[in-house]
């Protein structure tokens, strides 16, 4: 009998297959593209490859900043660049790990695999914001140990405490059912990639291209959100009774998004910054079309108030955020001098 | 039925069955068009629709660990990594579909405890250690039980099989080296990995199955080249990768008796507690309720989404149709 082409089925080559993913494991790097001696990666990974003009780096560095242009430029003052920094940074880290909380528990396979991208897609920016924050300003990191590992956006992200944190209230809220996550979703993205479109045009390198990218990364979470929003509308009298309800308790957090905080004012004068109110017509146009595709009217419920004049901007969050920050931080907060 | 169509697929079935079994035998692959006996069928169903919703329970395991992720970096690659089990849960309902049966079908029947799913995920996650444990011991004995399937002898299933395949040994790494970091960290952290080893390496064990011997099904699937080879080989092999990346790592497994027994050029080792693993396999480990609660949970909230989505693309295609 002639050689058989095929190789035995449960020959040596399967078995050989499986000691070489061992060996793989044993002494191969473990993540394909940062630079295998930089166990942390670089925040900036994501960066690269992109539009060459908002970078002027090499992509072998240690340091996270290495080869970024971080100089502020002029004029501008470094607390308000870095302050101004954390409201980005925390308005994405707050909505991601709301977001996260649908993971194993989406309506269907494909929204889980969708929500925990847009999750993904906001951590990445919250984290190239936290970092380009402390580089901006390194008195806005907490003081952790002595010699402790734990990195500057780590330190911001993972050490500070709710009234630290400068997230609008919006994203703080209940995730609810799936048609409160949408509206959520739909006001925040919009919101979000009309401040990104103008803050492309940053006199800050970093904010700049954090903008370029995080435009196309939002183009696509207000599409999901849209067409959710719409199909919720217009599916059953069930979906349509539950979006209106979710449209009714999450617009008075609407508003906050819009109203100009000191800080976004004066970076905004400076060149580096977007100040909210001024893309506030835009997004209503934008989502004036949605609720008419949708046959949903326009809502009018008044904008949630201040605490004594403070908003989440100001570090005046809702009962929501101090619990939030609780899973968010037990961890990394019972190991200071941990490494992960 | 007549005499005549029963005795003519009768004689059908006879030549399908020897074209079958010599597509079998050549080690070619069975395609959803091909004809195939109605036990081969079934098997196959029970085997990717147990894969498939081991893919979906395991991701509460690790999902529990995400929202407490203890830095951005190790927070997106948990992020990453449960969404795809997400992903891998999704081709392989989606092979499953190609013999006949609706991923809806197929979610019913685990809810309601008519498949099963890996055992492994009735144990608790109960340290952030635990996410780097699962990928290095329960990720690696699942690519030693899946890097044979490549070849298995259904299509879908087998190509299905390449691409998750590539990904866990991915996970695999990641968590690999998520155990070495923790090792280079603080006393606590040490410790941490340790205990997390010690309440894993016994149920990775048990995810081979049971020994040959009692193993009902073993041998009809080898037969049918479902199945390539035997749990107990697959478990040596495990064993023996194993112990020297614990090493490495600067762990120990707790098995008084592993050592290399140079005659066999192998690890002997001891047997898990299969009494245990009976105990887990019918429903009452720590965990069997709640995962299936969870999945449940998000099967039935999710049930107005659906209806919502199913209706208003019966109501957009009935305007463009208009």
């Amino acid at each position: 009998m002639p050689e058989s082409p095929q190789p035995d089925p449960t020959g040596p080559d399967e078995l050989d297959a499986i000691q070489s993913v061992a060996d793989d494991v044993a002494h191969q790097p473990s993540h394909p593209a940062p630079d295998p001696n930089d166990a942390h990666g670089s925040v900036y990974d994501g960066l690269l490859g992109g539009d060459p003009s908002h970078w002027a780096f090499g992509t072998d560095f240690e340091d996270p900043l290495a080869g970024v242009d971080t100089t502020i430029p002029d004029g501008v003052d470094a607390a308000d660049l870095g302050t101004y920094c954390l409201m980005l940074a925390d308005d994405a880290l707050i909505a991601s790990q709301r977001l996260s909380e649908w993971t194993s528990r989406a309506p269907d396979l494909e929204d889980d695999i969708a929500l925990s991208n847009i999750a993904l897609d906001l951590l990445g920016q919250a984290r190239l914001l936290l970092a380009r924050a402390a580089a901006a300003d390194p008195s806005l990191v907490p003081a952790l140990p002595e010699g402790s590992p734990v990195p500057p956006e780590d330190a911001l992200a993972f050490f500070r405490s709710d009234r630290e944190f400068r997230n609008v209230r919006l994203v703080e809220l209940d995730n609810g059912d799936f048609a409160v996550t949408i509206v959520k979703l739909l006001l925040f993205s919009s919101a979000r990639i009309a401040v990104f479109e103008q803050l492309v045009d940053s006199r800050d390198h970093v904010l700049s291209a954090v903008a370029a990218k995080g435009i196309k990364e939002l183009t696509y979470h207000r599409d999901y959100a849209g067409r959710w929003f719409l199909t919720l509308a217009r599916g059953t009298q069930e979906s349509r009774r539950r979006i209106d309800a979710a449209l009714v308790q999450v617009w008075p957090l609407q508003a906050e998004q819009f109203a100009t905080h000191e800080v976004e004012a004066r970076v905004a004068e400076a060149g580096v910054g977007v100040d909210p109110a001024t893309v506030s017509d835009a997004v209503a146009v934008v989502l004036a079309q949605v609720f008419a595709l949708s046959g949903v009217e326009q809502p009018t419920g008044a904008p949630m108030a201040a605490v004594q004049g403070r908003q989440g901007r100001d570090g005046m969050h809702t009962e929501a955020l101090s619990r939030i920050l609780g899973e968010l931080q037990v961890v990394a907060r019972a190991h200071p001098m941990g490494q992960w | 039925m007549t005499d005549t169509t029963t005795a003519q697929s009768g004689t059908d079935e006879g030549d399908l069955l020897a074209g079958f079994e010599a597509t079998i035998a050549r080690n070619d692959r069975i395609e959803p068009r091909d004809w195939m006996p109605e036990g081969y069928r079934k098997t196959l169903v029970r085997q990717v629709a147990q894969h498939a919703h081991s893919e979906i329970i395991g991701m509460q395991p690790e999902g529990n660990w995400i929202g407490r992720a203890p830095s951005l970096r190790r927070k997106a690659i948990l992020l990453a990594k449960v969404q795809d089990e997400a992903g891998h849960g999704l081709y392989l309902y989606s092979a499953c579909e190609t013999l006949g049966v609706s991923r809806g079908q197929l979610t019913e029947m685990l809810i309601e405890g008519r498949q099963k799913y890996s055992s492994i995920f009735n144990y608790p996650t109960l340290s952030y250690a635990d996410v780097g444990t699962i990928g290095w011991l329960v990720d690696g004995a699942a690519i030693c039980n899946q890097v044979p399937l490549c070849r298995t002898s259904f299509g879908p299933y087998g190509r299905a099989m390449i691409r998750i395949c590539k990904e866990e040994s991915f996970h695999q790494r990641q968590g690999y080296e998520l155990l070495m970091t923790m090792m280079r960290g603080t006393d606590e952290q040490r410790a941490m990995v340790q205990e997390s080893v010690n309440r894993f390496w016994w149920p990775a064990l048990m995810m081979f199955g049971p020994p040959d011997d009692e193993s009902p099904n073993s041998a009809q699937s080898m037969a049918w080249g479902i199945k390539r080879n035997t749990n107990d080989d697959l478990r040596q092999r495990f064993v023996d990768m194993s112990v020297p990346q614990a090493e490495a790592l600067g762990v120990t497994f707790p098995d008084p008796d592993l050592r290399w027994n140079e005659e066999r050029q192998a690890h002997d080792f001891g047997q898990p507690d299969w009494d245990e693993f009976m105990q887990v396999v019918k429903g009452n480990g720590p965990c069997n309720t709640q995962r299936i609660a969870h999945r449940r949970a998000a099967h039935e909230d999710g049930a107005w989404v659906r209806e919502a989505a199913t209706a208003y693309a019966a109501s957009s295609a009935a305007e463009v149709s208009a």
